[in-house]
């Protein structure tokens, strides 16, 4: 069992990749309320976690917890609106970044939650099935629907180059 | 299958924006600050520069527990208070801040004792007994290791007072450096002779 690491360095470790997942999961907006959460719960937890555990697994387990409860709470409480887009294409210079988070938020939920946790958190299918239950066959079919799905909805700049449009 | 085998799949994702310093900056200083109102921060740290160097500052919600010169290696330090007090450790300067406005004062001679909450649980038996005493060695003055042993109600343990002295989870707060040998010669110190040094002259200055 090795001794473990004050939680800053979990933090450090770890705070980028979280905050990539949550941010796929749930979009930008609610990516802040998801990640500081799941690190609130992670500190009271971590004392218990044994040394030899999995910190990104576990990390993502929280946060996908997370990242449910905050959507089970904004359904509670949605007013209805007209719809906004979420990402108002070329206000920013770098327009081809808010194509790709537009294009991942418009996925079912289950597969960006297997894109997330697969590609962006770099758990095995195994690890991602246990995450969200279901099979690790059906986990890697569902990352894959979605990959697939992605690259037909964006084409990065360089791909658009040249193509009539 | 990992995803490492696909690497395509990574540019692709690489579109995504970017996580900066500043949102995870902003994230982990809410993190700090709601731990610390729930009662789930045990070890709170920050560092301070220092005339005799950057210091580690550390407390519980007892006290002030560990105060650490860099040559004791500040990621070791943190490690050990891991292991002894507790993980839940995070850099949350706001409850040093009475801390460092104390010590930032006696470095610049405005300042003679400390008016610290402070944690002895690094510390035990007669080597707490030993820093529970040196507080009572004025500022500006100094003390042999012998008389120190002796005020300790253990005249013959001067060698034990040596070694209270040398770790000193406090130093600074807790003037260890004020403990000298009885032929007048500084002796050793956990954050080096020169800083040791450094302390007693800013305080025969002051």
């Amino acid at each position: 069992m090795t001794a473990k690491q004050p939680f800053e360095a979990v933090v450090a470790e770890h705070g980028g990749t979280v905050l990539r997942v949550c941010r796929a999961v749930l979009g930008a907006g609610d990516a802040d309320d998801a990640w500081s959460e799941t690190f609130l719960a992670a500190l009271k937890a971590y004392p218990a976690l044994p040394g030899d555990a999995n910190v990104e697994a576990w990390l993502v387990t929280i946060a996908h917890r997370k990242a449910i409860d905050i959507t089970r709470a904004a359904r509670r409480h949605a007013v209805p609106v007209a719809d906004i887009p979420e990402c108002p294409a070329g206000q920013r210079a770098d327009g081809r970044d808010l194509d790709l988070a537009a294009a991942l938020a418009a996925l079912p939920r289950k597969q960006r939650e297997t894109v997330a946790y697969h590609y962006l958190a770099g758990l095995p299918y195994a690890d991602v099935a246990d995450v969200i239950g279901g099979t690790a066959d059906a986990a890697r079919r569902s990352a894959a629907d979605g990959i697939a799905s992605l690259r037909t909805t964006y084409r990065a700049p360089q791909s658009r180059k040249g193509e009539a449009r | 299958m990992t995803a490492n085998h696909q690497p395509d799949v990574r540019d692709l994702l690489d579109a995504l924006p970017a996580v900066t310093e500043a949102d995870l900056r902003a994230l982990h200083d809410r993190l700090a600050d709601s731990s610390d109102a729930q009662g789930v921060l045990d070890v709170a740290y920050r560092t301070l520069d220092t005339p005799v160097g950057t210091l580690l500052l550390a407390a519980t919600e007892k006290g002030l527990i560990r105060v650490a010169y860099g040559t004791e290696g500040h990621d070791k330090v943190l490690k050990i208070l891991a292991e002894r007090i507790s993980p839940r450790i995070l850099h949350a300067p706001r409850r040093l801040d009475v801390a460092a406005r104390e010590i930032d004062e006696y470095f610049a001679g405005q300042r003679r004792g400390f008016d610290l909450p402070l944690d002895f649980s690094l510390s035990t038996g007669f080597r707490r007994l030993v820093l529970s005493h040196l507080p009572d060695i004025a500022y500006g003055h100094t003390a042999s290791y012998a008389s120190v042993a002796a005020v300790a109600g253990s005249p013959r343990a001067v060698r034990a007072v040596g070694t209270a002295c040398a770790t000193n989870p406090l130093p600074v707060v807790v003037p260890c450096h004020r403990v000298i040998r009885s032929d007048g010669s500084l002796g050793a110190y956990l954050g080096g002779p020169a800083a040791k040094q450094a302390l007693l002259e800013l305080e025969a200055a002051a």
